[in-house]
């Protein structure tokens, strides 16, 4: 199986005040390509900062975190952001869609900064946005989709330019259980067919049910590593 | 990706809408300011060089060095072949001869007595004839009753001397001057017309008369104190004035010869240099003010717009932007706000200065009793300025508005960008 992500002797030490708070405490972890896998613990205990460094957003302080060969720390502003742009996607609790496009134009944007012809593009978005089962709302504002569908606009966002690596914080806090159940569904087929992989940031039980890999961070320390 | 930004700049009312209206209404407000201003100083200097100091003067050399005395013992002599040469020197130019003199009113009695005097300044300008001059210096709207001079021997006196010495229209009055060469001259006029300017100084004592009553008067025959210039084609233009009067100077004027001829522009004369600097460098001023006040006001609103946009800017991060472009995106997304507030404000600034141009403000009304000799109608007048001023606030504030309101993505750690989308 291919390394996707290398997380090695991870510190993470954050200034507050005069001193320092350290969120993230030695962490070794390795991602390979096609999992499917979750970072489990209560809150505070450094889950998105990890998933903030993994995604280049964030540089370690210590250690290394190497992604699809890439030493995140290395790299510059411009460097990171041609990562992200690349092989990443990411998917936030909130859903962070932009109120004045319509859902069509939410998903296209990703690809815009790819420079992808307008005609590949319209393929491609039209594509994407069938497999999250939201092709009769292409024309629609944010404002007039309920979470559940908002969520799903943002998947297809982050899965549009078929990145190698899909990061979702919390994707699930805002939503109903019948509707945190379809977008699992939705994630876990893509997984699948797509052999993307996906790292959770959860403390929701029913993320956890569908994940294929469990690792409970506490304190900033892996305490516990599982695969189900 | 620009289209997309567009899309976005135009659907969003408050990052579109809100700062145009705000850049129209500063920028109309700059133009009309600016034409309004324009028309108040070039309207008084306009009147001031009609009045007296003509766009350009031309004098000898001595009377130039001692301007304030009107010393019309170094008056120009053989002025109908200076007029002349000047005429054919400067076709595009209008030239009028005048004398400015100092004097002695004597108001007699039926007897031959004095029944009172007064002292006077006196100017002799083309009156019998023409409406040149009448026209040029306004005077129509100075005469309270009677006529110009329409014979030699009419002569124009003030309001206020009138009541002082006692007089009419009809009266007969005795001028004592000195004359071209120094000794004394007196002549006869009759008054056939009262005259009000509304300035103190020249209402205290002025006579005006027909230039050949005030050569015969001061035997000053082909001679004038002073040849007053105007540009046909444009108002007071320093620049122009300055450069004509140098070359001319460098030509006519001979350091050892007193009745050498010298030309002085209109910036020369003291008071009046301070007047048009000032004028120049006001619409800077204006700028400045507007730069700063709206720099303030689209800086709140791009902060507020900003703090808005965090979540946005965020997204765009995760999505492969890096902070330079999305801040050079910001900034030339305020560059088309500024742009098209600019084109929106400029006109409608252009329509009211046109309508202020074309029909002023008539504040004679309340101006009666100024002591300033101020144009009774306020215009606007629309220069090259008028056209891209507006550009500079319009442009400027919404830039540097933008620049200071971006810095906060700079300021703000990315996974922070991220922190305030979360919550
Ligand atoms: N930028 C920061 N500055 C200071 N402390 C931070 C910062 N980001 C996170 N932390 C702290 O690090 C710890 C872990 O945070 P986080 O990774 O957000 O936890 P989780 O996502 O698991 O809830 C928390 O105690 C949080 O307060
Ligand atoms: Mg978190």
């Amino acid at each position: 199986m291919k390394t996707i992500v290398e997380v090695k002797k991870l510190i993470k030490k954050f200034p507050v005040g005069t001193g320092f708070f350290t969120a993230l405490n030695g962490v070794d972890l390795q991602f390979g390509e096609g999992e499917f896998a979750g970072l489990v613990g209560p809150s505070g205990s450094g889950k998105t900062t990890l998933l903030n460094i993994i995604g280049s957003l964030d540089v370690p302080s210590e250690g290394e975190v190497v992604v699809l060969c890439k030493s995140v720390g290395g790299l510059t502003p411009k460097q990171a952001a041609q990562l992200r742009k690349e092989e990443l996607g990411f998917i936030f609790q909130n859903y962070n869609l932009l109120p004045v496009y319509t859902v069509f134009e939410n998903v296209e944007f990703p690809l815009l900064l790819l420079n992808i012809p307008a005609a590949e593009r319209k393929k491609r978005v039209l594509e994407t946005l069938e497999w999250v089962g939201l092709s009769d709302k292409i024309n629609s504002r944010p404002a007039q989709l309920s979470g559940g569908e908002c969520q799903r606009v943002a998947i297809a966002r982050a899965m549009v330019k078929r990145p190698l690596l899909v990061l979702a914080d919390e994707p699930t806090a805002n939503l109903d259980s019948d509707n945190s159940h379809k977008i699992l569904q939705t994630m876990l087929k893509l997984n699948e067919e797509l052999k993307t992989t996906f790292i959770f940031a959860t403390h929701d039980e029913k993320v956890i049910g569908y994940l294929k890999r469990i690792i409970r961070l506490k304190d900033g320390k892996v305490v516990d590593d599982v695969v189900v | 990706m620009i289209r997309f930004l567009f899309k976005g700049l135009i659907r969003d009312k408050s990052r579109s809408l809100l700062p145009i209206i705000v850049v129209t209404v500063g920028v109309m407000m700059t133009v009309f300011l600016q034409a309004y201003m324009n028309g108040i100083f070039s309207d008084s200097i306009e009147s001031t060089a009609k009045f007296s100091s003509g766009h350009v003067k031309v004098m000898t050399s001595a009377y130039k060095n001692n301007l304030s005395q009107m010393p019309n013992d170094y008056a120009i002599t053989g002025v109908v072949d200076v007029l002349k040469m000047l005429r054919t020197d400067y076709p595009d130019m209008t030239w009028t001869d005048r004398i400015q003199f100092g004097g002695l009113l004597d108001a007699p009695d039926s007897s031959g007595n004095t029944r009172s005097q007064g002292n006077v300044m006196g100017m002799g300008l083309h009156l019998i004839g023409t409406n040149d001059e009448i026209n040029r210096m306004d005077l129509s709207s100075t005469l309270l009753s009677g006529n110009f001079p329409k014979k030699r021997g009419d002569i124009l006196v003030t309001d206020e001397l009138c009541r002082k010495m006692n007089l009419k229209i009809g009266d007969e009055v005795t001028l004592m001057s000195g004359s071209m060469y120094g000794d004394m001259a007196m002549y006869n006029f009759r008054i056939s017309g009262i005259i009000h300017f509304g300035t103190e100084t020249l209402d205290r004592g002025l006579v005006v008369a027909d230039i050949e009553d005030v050569r015969y008067a001061l035997d000053m025959e082909d001679a004038a104190g002073e040849i007053l210039g105007f540009f046909n084609d444009s108002p007071y233009d320093n620049k122009r004035a300055v450069a004509l009067s140098d070359a001319f100077n460098a030509k006519y004027t001979k350091t050892d010869d007193k009745f050498s001829l010298a030309m002085l522009p209109m910036s020369g004369v003291g008071g009046m240099d301070f007047l048009i600097a000032y004028s120049e460098n006001a619409q800077f001023i204006i700028i400045l003010i507007f730069v700063f006040a709206m720099s303030i006001v689209l800086w709140n609103a791009g902060l507020v717009g900003g703090l808005r946009r965090y979540g946005e800017f965020g997204l765009r991060l995760a999505i492969g932007e890096n902070k330079h472009e999305i801040y050079r995106s910001l900034i030339g997304e305020s560059l088309l706000v500024g742009l098209i507030g600019s084109v929106i404000g400029i006109v409608i600034g252009l329509f009211f200065s046109y309508l202020m141009q074309k029909y002023g403000i008539d504040t004679s009304g309340v101006m009666k009793n100024s002591q300033l000799m101020m144009p009774t109608i306020f215009r606007s007048q629309i220069n090259v300025t008028t056209y891209y001023i507006g550009f500079i606030p319009g442009v400027i504030s919404t830039v540097i508005g933008a620049a200071l309101a971006g810095i906060g993505i700079y300021k703000r750690q990315t996974a922070n960008l991220f922190k305030e989308l979360e919550n």
